[in-house]
């Protein structure tokens, strides 16, 4: 459920009026998304939801799962 | 590797399902809480990974398919008999069963019915279609249902009076609690869905999981990350260690995400809300405030919530709790078909019943 | 002496109007300005009713196909071209040489006269590039609904080589399946043009006639068991029709599947399953086992066969299925879509 994926905020699109938007790739094509709900910038890897980004992707926990992942490999060896 | 490289690594897959087998010395039965975890789990055969003990148990679905019938019927009842009427949904509603029709049908028959990426959409064809009304069927859980509340936030901001949402938005917690409360539940852990709980935060999971002793792995949707949080949750059950593991953490916060969580308060309150093949329940939905009850398409066509809930017999809830098999209920394979589904086991491709419709 | 002329002066039309249709003045006007001039053929030039073709002995391959595309402008190319190529295509999987080639459009009144000389041009490039030549037509105008759409039907006449014979029948257990460009191109294509579904992409519409490939197979290895182009329903249905119909198995594997990063990228976004999104410039390819080798060679050295890859073998099942291995590890069926794939939220 809920269909969510992450992709870099390539532009934030200054406009006044609608929502605050940011271009977004997602690994080969672009979408624009709504950033009103997180504090982001250029660069950032966001997790997007129907037209939302619900989360900005945290690279340090990212690299924490990551190394847990490896722990749990070295166990077997 | 990128991120996701990563999180579909065969590597690391196979790593994981050689600890699973190492740590398991009991049969434990594991609860998956959404469709998305139950498609991934299908698609990439992790069952058949896991060591013999430990069996999945799919558990509410998605709110796709727990979308009662009679909600389905209100939106074709209000696009085919109001020719101004618009209907803005996501794809999935198309195909999924009222209890005459399903959308795509009504679309056939001449109902104006769109599909939309975002509901954000539906705001967007509002405003550029002034003259005509523009119905959101609004379904989703907590992810979902706050991009929904944005909508009539900013509706109202706007003075736009030509939209409104029919919604269908439904609580997890709500559900697990009643499931873990029922007397012969007998699932030993579960995996929270990611997505919901990075909007939620974790202090429900925290709550139930202490409640009713059951270790909650808030869990992912790449095959890896689906290996990783059962792997944390067995580890949990055989150390018996009854809390909440976020192994779902690059994504998901502690504390979710209160922006999202503020716009949803300002919009929705708690209400009883129907689930498709498991009925009625208490504070398990949303509903629009009264302050904002000009957005609510119920009230602005006067319909009466019709609430007939035939529970028919469908044994979903059995199936669910991991004390029946889709076999054992009466209507499998008859009354109850992927066609003709009575419940939302059976509605989408991936919930049980149809799945063991399919090799039966 | 004065004739009678009409006060009113002659306009320059923008629009199709539905006197364009009706075989009277206008219908004519199109033939003379815009059809004739592009098409221009010894066949058509003999202005019969029907065209008249000599054909030389032996079995003809005879085939019809709709296009409904919308939009009717598309990254890559345009309704016109892909009417052409589709059913060139079609011909070219029996193992037929194209030769002639019908054209029937349905217009909606209102539809810009400028729209349809570009796309009545790419019918003619499209034709020109695969060797065939346009020799029948018609056009009829239907009331306007939204004033933007054109329907061609287009069907196709070649000839059987008498060393051809392709039939899924002939598909055996140990049979190497070979597809010739990437997939999902042509649906993720126009989906991106979509309202609210859509997204900007860098992908185009991969349509394109396939005769290269073709008669550099056919001449080289004649044991090839069947070509198909699965364009609409994907690869897994066309799979699974071959399946069915040769009484086997099929079994592909997920990593061996050329796909650009954007396309799987958009089937992300959407929730589809690149294995049910269009095609059309790609063809799967059936050679026994021990040909694999020779004729991915030759497929990548033709024309559009680049980014052949051998993605899967024909295996014995009594269930006739299609099967996908994942890179992940597991193996899944390969269903048939009942309908157009939607897509998700969840
Ligand atoms: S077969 Fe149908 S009625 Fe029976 S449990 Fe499954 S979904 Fe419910």
């Amino acid at each position: 459920m809920c269909l969510a994926i992450p992709g870099k905020i390539i532009e934030i699109i200054e406009s006044d009026d609608f929502l605050q938007e940011a271009l977004v790739d997602f690994g080969g094509i672009r979408k624009n998304i709504c950033i009103a709900w997180i504090d982001a910038t250029e660069g950032d890897y966001v997790l997007a939801h129907a037209g939302m980004a619900i989360s900005v992707i945290d690279e340090q926990e990212a690299e924490l799962t990551r190394q847990a992942l490896i722990a749990v490999g070295d166990l077997e060896q | 590797m990128n991120q996701k490289e990563i999180y579909r690594d065969a590597n690391y897959g196979k790593q994981l399902v050689t600890a699973i087998r190492k740590i398991t010395t009991r049969p434990w039965k594991i609860m998956d809480t959404c469709g998305g975890q139950t498609h991934a789990i299908a698609r990439y055969r992790i069952e058949e990974m896991l060591p013999p003990e430990i069996s999945l148990i799919h558990g509410p679905g998605c709110p796709v398919c727990v979308t009662p019938a009679d909600t389905i019927d209100t939106a074709i009842e209000l696009a085919l008999n109001n020719k101004n009427v618009i209907i803005s949904t996501f794809g999935d509603m198309m195909r999924v069963p009222g209890s005459k029709y399903d959308l795509l049908t009504a679309k056939s028959l001449g109902a104006d019915i769109r599909i939309i990426y975002s509901p954000l959409d539906a705001l967007k064809t509002a405003m550029e279609n002034p003259s005509r009304e523009v119905i959101l069927f609004a379904i989703g859980f907590e992810t979902t249902a706050p991009v929904h509340a944005q909508v009539v936030y900013e509706s109202s901001k706007r003075k736009i009076r030509n939209l409104s949402l029919l919604t269908s938005l439904f609580a997890v917690p709500p559900v697990l609690e009643h499931l873990f409360a029922l007397p012969d539940f007998s699932v030993d852990g579960l995996l929270a869905a990611g997505h919901v709980c990075s909007i939620t935060g974790l202090s429900d999971y925290h709550r139930l999981s202490r409640n009713y002793q059951i270790p909650i792995s808030v869990t992912g949707f790449e095959p890896v990350d689906i290996l990783y949080g059962i792997y944390t949750n067995i580890r949990q059950l055989e150390e018996a260690d009854y809390s909440v593991c976020n192994a779902y953490s690059r994504m998901v916060p502690e504390e979710g995400n209160p922006k999202a969580r503020l716009v949803l308060d300002e919009i929705f309150e708690p209400s009883v809300q129907n689930w498709r093949g498991l009925g009625s329940l208490p504070a398990s939905g949303f509903k629009i405030k009264e302050k904002y009850k000009s957005f609510d398409t119920l009230k602005r066509y006067s319909i009466k919530n019709k609430c007939l809930i035939k529970d028919d017999g469908c044994i979903a809830g059995e199936i669910m709790k991991g004390i029946a098999k889709p076999v054992n209920c009466p209507h499998f394979g008859k009354a109850c078909r992927p066609e003709s589904p009575l419940g939302a086991a059976m509605v989408s491709s991936e919930g049980v019943c149809a799945a063991y419709y399919k090799y039966k | 002496m004065n004739t009678i002329t009409c006060p009113i002066p002659v306009q320059e039309r923008e629009h199709i109007q539905l006197a364009h249709g009706g075989g009277g003045k206008l219908t004519q006007e199109l033939i003379e300005t815009i059809f004739y001039p592009a098409f221009k053929n010894d066949i058509l030039e003999q202005e019969h009713d029907s065209a008249q073709i000599a054909m030389p002995g032996g079995r003809i391959a005879f085939t019809t196909d709709s296009f409904v595309v919308d939009p009717v402008f598309f990254p890559g190319g345009d309704i016109g071209e892909l009417a052409v190529n589709g059913t060139v295509n079609d011909l070219l999987c029996s193992g037929a040489v194209p030769q002639y080639i019908s054209v029937g459009f349905i217009i909606e009144e209102g539809f810009a006269i400028n729209d349809l000389k570009k796309i009545v041009q790419s019918i003619a490039d499209a034709a020109r590039k695969a060797n065939v030549k346009i020799v029948t037509g018609d056009t009829k105008v239907i009331e306007r609904i939204h004033g933007n759409q054109i329907y061609i039907n287009t069907s196709g006449i070649g000839s059987i080589p008498e060393s051809v014979a392709l039939s899924p029948k002939n598909v055996k257990h140990g049979d190497s399946v070979i597809v010739t460009g990437r997939i999902g191109e042509h649906g993720i294509c126009v989906l991106s043009t979509r309202n609210s579904l859509g997204f900007e992409t860098d992908i185009k519409s991969d349509t394109r006639s396939l005769n290269e490939i073709v008669r550099n197979l056919l001449k080289d290895i004649p044991q090839t068991r069947v070509l198909r182009d699965p364009t609409r329903g994907g690869l897994s249905s066309t799979l699974n029709e071959i399946a069915h119909t040769a009484g086997a198995g099929i079994e592909i594997n997920e990593e061996a599947l050329p796909i650009s990063k954007g396309v799987e990228s958009a089937c992300e976004l959407l929730g589809l399953d690149p294995l049910y999104i269009a095609n059309e410039g790609i063809l799967l390819v059936f050679v026994p086992g021990e040909y694999e080798k020779q004729a991915l060679e030759i497929i990548r050295n033709s024309e559009h066969g680049a980014d052949a890859m051998p993605i899967g073998k024909v295996i014995p099942d009594p269930a006739h299925r299609v099967y996908l291995q994942s890179a992940f590890g597991g193996k899944r069926v390969v269903e048939v879509l009942s309908g157009e794939q939607l897509p998700r939220i969840c």
